[in-house]
């Protein structure tokens, strides 16, 4: 295999911090802590979609980057930290338990998302390809981030960030998805976080608190 | 242009319902704008069988033969479930469950989700599929916790992460088979991501990728077919949400993704060359055949007894279309059909039944023909039609899986038919007391409309005797895809 070009490498670092930021997302208790992260992620996302537009000469990924500025960067970071505050959980923790064990089954994912990746990766054309183990690494993550919170707001952070995870592996791995089909994606995303946000005052309203315990009611029986 | 006017409608609809929602008249509209739909649904189909397959908009949508059908499907029930949601929302409001703003948000949702539904089965894209399929879950989940009670609210949670989840998985699939495609079909464009492209060009694909991608894609849409051990949202959605949405949920969404589901597997059928997605949905479907016929039986909820019976019939039918073959592909149509026809019907005549009684609690349903005999005679026959009796469709469908079942996989056939039989056992014991016995619960103030229960029976009646050619037809065309 050739010497990969500077901006692979670049590329294949940013991917890097991506799966770090997922590590962190995983062991952070404070919810205002777990917002900053994910807008962390969102300007990993569109640096790498404009470091794959710029080498790879494909003016619709730059659309594709500005729309995941504005999304990622702007806007739901924008309308989590709003409903923070409304809801007043801005100083919220959490308290988890066992963050060594979590962190040993998130590496295990990790073994198993490049595994799995790898007949992908060993038939790959471009670098670019190589990326898709930490992509879907990041999927991984981010479900195990779903499952082992149990407040509404800190699922839904989980949620977006397998969304990200997602949004990576578009462009790096294909060029980026035809621009339309990005547009619906987007805007279902928009509109999922908008019915989060209304959740979230249902929710409070009647088990006056964002904690999911309290939604065990329903058992299959 | 009918494909245009068939998603036009809803789609226009749910915006005059969201803007003039709260007026008196509402449900009248929303039969309307239904109504229209169905018109249009007619209009292609008449075109279809002058024609034959017909493309639009570029490639973009399409229909052929597998998806014909379903949107005929879609738009009947769609239509009957506006029909019957008229009386009986009103007599929800009458109770005090539901209020103005909440009727109008129901309308609007209701036609926004008709809309994602057809444009998921007309599309030709996959990408549109996947965003079709995400708005038709986006559009229920606040359906679903309309009452806002604690349950409701729970379910729709569940239903929002567990369905969100698997629908996020299901785009990674979509991103892989756009990985595999763009080297066959070019990259630039969007023909890496049609169908009918793809599906000319199965045979160069890539079959890692391609296997790769149907397991994410099969895991994704498969939460939301409410396969096991998928399926946890499923019964609670069904239960906490009202009737008009469990129906169009269990006749409806199930099957589009369903459909989502066996479109990826002819794909990946081409590319593999072997038997592993076949062997995939078989495993999935029998998991799912049996769990839910061990869980029928700890039922009290008459609405949570019905969706586990759905969880039953989408795994024979996943069971079938994993067998393959022209029999058992044309078995598995015939009963996503005949499925989606009577268990609406079921949930229309427990939606009433639940009212009369005041619970949804099966022994606290009692005498039904008593008090409303249509109601109880809508539910008895259903309950039979479900449970596969002859000569009603489900019989058809059911034998001829079991018989494929027989020639093919000897194995599967006696966890077949011990499932069925507990499942009858469980069903029956349960819906019989309900229509019999004594009681003495008032009248509703409202009278019900029963009218889509029966023409549903009716139709699945008549698919039992004879099938007519035009749809033979293209079960039989649509089952020749699957065929390898």
């Amino acid at each position: 295999m050739p010497a990969p070009t500077f901006s692979a490498q670049v590329l294949q670092t940013l991917a890097g911090a991506l799966l770090l930021i997922s590590f962190a997302m995983l062991a952070e208790r404070r919810s205002r802590h777990l917002v900053t992260l994910l807008i962390w992620q969102g300007a990993v996302l569109v640096t790498s979609t404009l470091l794959v537009a710029a080498t790879a000469h494909l003016p619709h990924l730059f659309f594709s980057a500005v729309l995941t500025l504005v999304l990622k960067v702007g806007v739901l970071p924008w309308i989590l930290l709003r409903l923070m505050r409304r809801l007043g959980i801005e100083r919220d923790n959490e308290p988890l338990v066992n963050v060594p064990t979590l962190m040993l089954v998130g590496l295990g994912l990790v073994i198993f998302a490049f595994g799995l990746a790898q007949p992908v990766t060993a038939l790959a054309t471009t670098v670019i390809r190589q990326t898709l183990g930490i992509a879907l690494a990041v999927i991984l993550l981010a479900l195990l981030m779903i499952l082992a919170r149990r407040k509404a707001f800190t699922q839904v952070i989980g949620f977006l960030a397998l969304e990200n995870g997602l949004f990576f592996a578009a462009p790096t791995t294909t060029y980026g998805m035809p621009m339309v089909v990005e547009l619906g994606i987007a805007l279902d995303v928009l509109v999922g976080v908008f019915i989060f946000g209304v959740f979230f005052f249902h929710i409070r309203e009647q088990f006056d608190s964002l904690d999911l315990h309290h939604l065990e009611s329903l058992k299959e029986d | 242009m009918e494909i245009a006017l068939v998603v036009g409608f809803p789609l226009v609809g749910a915006a005059l319902l969201a803007l003039t929602g709260a007026q008196r008249r509402a449900p009248e509209l929303n039969v309307a704008i239904s109504l229209a739909t169905l018109l249009a649904v007619a209009a292609l189909v008449v075109r279809v069988i002058r024609d034959g397959p017909i493309s639009a908009f570029d490639e973009q949508f399409f229909i052929d033969p597998f998806n014909v059908f379903l949107v005929a499907l879609t738009a009947l029930v769609g239509f009957t479930t506006a029909v019957f949601s008229r009386p009986y929302m009103r007599i929800e409001a009458a109770h005090g469950r539901l209020t103005e703003r909440r009727l109008r948000l129901y309308h609007s949702m209701y036609q926004l989700f008709m809309a994602a539904m057809l444009v998921a089965l007309t599309t030709n894209n996959l990408g549109f599929l996947w965003v079709a399929m995400e708005a038709a879950t986006l559009s229920t989940v606040l359906l679903v916790s309309l009452y806002r009670t604690r349950a409701s609210i729970e379910a729709a949670w569940k239903y929002f992460i567990l369905c969100g989840v698997g629908i996020a998985l299901a785009l990674f699939g979509t991103i892989l088979l756009y990985v595999a495609a763009e080297g066959q079909l070019g990259g630039n464009g969007m023909s890496a991501l049609l169908w009918t492209h793809l599906d000319a060009a199965k045979g160069q694909l890539e079959p890692t990728v391609i296997g790769l991608a149907f397991v994410f894609l099969l895991v994704g849409y498969g939460t939301k077919v409410g396969l096991a051990p998928l399926h946890n949202w499923l019964p609670d959605a069904h239960a906490e949400g009202p009737t008009p949405v469990s129906a169009v949920l269990s006749g409806l969404l199930l099957n589009v993704a369903l459909y989502a589901v066996l479109r990826c597997k002819i794909i990946a059928d081409g590319a593999l060359h072997s038997d592993l997605p076949g062997r995939m949905l078989m495993g999935f479907g029998l998991l799912s055949v049996v769990w839910a016929t061990f869980f029928l039986w700890r039922q009290r909820d008459i609405k949570r007894l019905f969706a586990y019976s759905s969880i039953e019939h989408m795994g024979i039918m996943t069971f079938a279309f994993g067998m393959g073959g022209p029999v058992a592909s044309f078995a598995g149509l015939l009963h996503m059909t005949v499925h989606s026809l009577t268990k609406s019907a079921i949930f229309f005549a427990a939606g009433h039944a639940a009212q009369t009684a005041g619970t949804q609690r099966m022994d606290g349903i009692r005498g039904l023909l008593a008090t409303h005999p249509s109601v109880g005679w809508g539910l008895m026959l259903g309950t039979l039609a479900i449970l596969g009796m002859p000569p009603f469709g489900v019989f058809t469908s059911e034998y001829l899986v079991l018989t494929t079942a027989m020639r093919d996989h000897p194995w599967a056939t006696p966890i077949l038919l011990v499932s069925l039989a507990v499942a009858f056992a469980a069903i029956f014991g349960r819906v019989q007391p309900m229509v019999f016995g004594e009681t003495q619960a008032p009248a509703l103030p409202h009278p019900p409309s029963l009218l889509p229960v029966f023409v549903h029976l009716g139709l699945v009646l008549a698919l039992g005797i004879s099938i007519p050619a035009a749809l033979s037809e293209w079960y039989r065309l649509a089952a020749h895809l699957f065929v390898r």
